[in-house]
């Protein structure tokens, strides 16, 4: 035990010793979360638009008016010719252009059938077409106003209700997978290349000739780890409660097994890297090009699992992180227990034991 | 025995490292291997201290077999690879802590031990072990792979890139460790230091060419060898190899050594020969045997 504890300290020596990992370990999850946070965002807020009013009669000044204090719009300029529209979209300090044809409220009045034109800025295909459905539905709103009156015969209404995330907010989404893919980074990456720094050194070969037992020697690599990842795992949940006010509606305890779950399985995954991988740089890679990427591309993080091609759908599901989003999302957002997940987890369960069997039988007790 | 090598052979791919060795070194023993860079010594190195299986042959260390008691082995052996094998981000003290612990000791209970190499870095203890000079280091490395008073130690090059002082310094603390009754196995590409060992192996291309004594094994040097000097090296070297008596000739610090096919040379002859191919300031004169002499001729 005391030899242990010995090398375990040799291990956090190590880790406060090398500012740069340092950095990585602990400035990495804050600047992530708050990248994905503020920045990357699906949302549209306070967009600039232009109007081309060729009317300038009530009903369109009512219309700009009402675009343009929502808060998704704000109304950059007025454009008062054909000419102007290019050149506001070449300089790109608008995102879209309303044109109101001429005799607009005339025309609505008399012949019960006008038109507004929308020119979106399309060069980002995802952000014109949020632009385009949230004037549509703008537009829509106010034609309900001035039709109260008037009955149709038939109707179909809609009424939607967000459930889970009322407010559509795209943090809620992120921080999960944030989470998911820093505790990936952190376990897996960290402990494959603080191993193969053993053996590229040359200290394994001391390790190995002495009678720390293998498992120890993983064990003793693994731990510090472990409890890092756990401090990472706490610094996101509480940065995403308190900045980005994303609710926990189940129970911590349940997040924090998961998690620690999770970071197991991380863990188990960086030793079975170290055990393929000779240099600290081909460690390095394969954490990168076989984890990072997977985890960020193909976890259901970014684009949904449910619009992949199916056999990226096939490999999305021996990807663990996949699991661990699906999980903490029904935990944080759902407010589920054990027994909603429980499949889940026993699926991030057997991968564990799978890397850590896979592991052992790897493990070298000599060179070769 | 301490160490018992019975005809080990190793092959990396089609690479014959170690070839059908045997040796024994004797408990307390001071046993060099010497021989180039490639000819096996880390191999039959990693092989005794159980990293390595070997594809032939049985071999045991303190009298635990290197396959089937490796633990007992690892329990009992230091071991000192020939590359730097401390953390460099450690200091001094640490590392040595760090070895203490994980064999279970304490650096207080084995000091008398390795007292006399580590209080001279001492001083340096909070140092960390990467900004320490060539020399330091491999004091710090013997420390560390002496704090658990181990019965058999293993240094594969340990005087590797060390500056001549601290490589003499280094063998004296060797010799004082074998008082102590430690078998040491030590190797080396310095022929010099061979002759400190009690024994010695000279190995070549995964053979051993011969096991003896030092004193010994330049006994057995079948002829005289000269000392031959001239204003130009190069040239020399070539005239020698034209003469027709030449046995051996190679360069040996600032003079060629040279044997003769004949019992003995006539000295006059071969001066008149090398002024004829336009040498000057000729000095020909018998020379002791060395080691690498020895190694030269065996190793042809």
């Amino acid at each position: 035990m005391k030899r242990f504890a010995g090398f375990i300290r040799k291990e956090f020596y190590h880790i406060f010793r090398d500012t740069r990992s340092l950095f990585i370990l602990f400035g990495m999850p804050i600047a992530q979360v708050l990248l994905f946070g503020f920045a990357i965002t699906n949302e549209i807020n306070n967009v600039d638009v232009a109007f081309f009013d060729k009317s300038k009669d009530a009903t369109t000044q009512e219309i700009i008016n009402k675009i343009s204090a929502s808060k998704y719009f704000t109304n950059k300029q007025m454009i008062t010719n054909d000419a102007e529209i290019e050149p506001v979209f070449q300089k790109g300090s608008v995102k879209a252009v309303l044109v109101f044809e001429k005799d607009f409220s005339e025309k609505l009045t008399k012949e019960n059938k006008t038109y507004v034109q929308i020119i979106t800025d399309a060069t980002d295909p995802n952000t014109s077409n949020t632009i385009n459905s949230y004037l549509n539905s703008i537009l829509q709103n106010y034609q309900l106003e001035i039709n109260k009156d008037i009955k149709a015969p038939f109707q179909i209404n809609s009424e939607t209700r967000n459930v889970y995330n009322p407010e559509l907010k795209s943090v809620f989404t992120f921080v999960p997978g944030v989470m998911t893919v820093i505790l990936m980074l952190v376990s897996a990456m960290m402990t494959s290349i603080s191993i193969t720094r053993e053996k590229e050194l040359g200290t394994m070969e001391i390790l190995l000739v002495s009678p720390l037992k293998p498992f120890q020697v993983i064990l003793g690599k693994v731990f510090p780890y472990i409890f890092l990842s756990v401090i990472n795992a706490i610094v996101i949940v509480l940065m995403s409660i308190f900045i980005f006010k994303m609710p926990v509606e189940g129970s911590l305890f349940l997040l924090g097994f998961e998690s620690v779950l999770f970071i197991i399985n991380a863990l188990s995954l960086g030793i079975l890297i170290s055990t393929i991988s000779s240099t600290q740089q081909t460690a390095m890679m394969i954490s990168l090009m076989g984890l990072m990427l997977p985890v960020i591309l193909l976890s259901g993080f970014i684009f949904p699992i449910a619009s992949m091609a199916s056999p990226l759908q096939v490999i999305s599901h021996i990807i663990p992180a996949k699991w661990f989003i699906i999980i903490i999302k029904a935990i944080m957002l759902k407010g589920v227990g054990l027994s909603f997940i429980w499949k889940e987890t026993l699926i991030i369960l057997s991968m564990t034991l799978f890397f850590i069997i896979v592991s052992i039988k790897k493990y070298k007790i000599r060179l070769e | 025995m301490s160490i018992s090598v019975k005809n080990i052979s190793k092959s990396f791919k089609d690479v014959t490292a170690v070839n059908d060795v045997s040796f024994e070194v004797k408990e307390g023993e001071l046993f060099g291997l010497i021989g180039p860079d490639g000819a096996g010594k880390t191999t039959i190195f990693r092989i005794l201290t159980t990293l390595l299986f070997a594809d032939k042959g049985t071999a045991t260390v303190a009298n635990f077999d290197v396959i089937e008691d490796y633990k007992e082995i690892r329990n009992n052996v230091g071991y000192m690879p020939g590359r730097f094998s401390l953390y460099q981000d450690l200091t001094v003290e640490e590392n040595l802590t760090f070895f203490a612990t994980i064999f279970g000791t304490t650096i207080e209970e084995n000091y008398d031990l390795i007292k006399d190499i580590y209080i001279q870095i001492e001083p340096f203890k909070k140092r960390r072990a990467g900004q320490l000079s060539g020399g330091m280091k491999q004091k710090l490395a013997l420390s560390c792979a002496l704090i658990h008073k181990p019965k058999v130690l293993f240094l594969d090059e340990p005087t590797t890139g060390v500056d001549p002082v601290s490589r003499k310094e280094f063998w004296e603390m060797l010799k004082r460790l074998q008082k102590k009754g430690i078998t040491i196995l030590v190797s080396t590409p310095y022929m010099d230091e061979a002759a400190l060992c009690d024994r010695i192996a000279l190995i070549q291309d995964g053979k051993i060419l011969q096991i003896d004594d030092p004193k010994e094994i330049v006994k057995h040097f079948p002829t005289t060898i000269y000392d031959i000097k001239a204003d130009n090296i190069y040239k020399l070297l070539v005239a020698l190899k034209e003469y027709k008596h030449s046995y051996s000739v190679y360069p040996f610090g600032e003079f060629v050594h040279y044997t003769d096919k004949r019992d003995a040379i006539d000295t006059k002859e071969l001066t008149l020969f090398l002024k004829d191919k336009g040498l000057n300031n000729i000095i020909i004169q018998p020379t002791e045997t060395t080691i690498e002499d020895t190694f030269m001729e065996l190793a042809k």
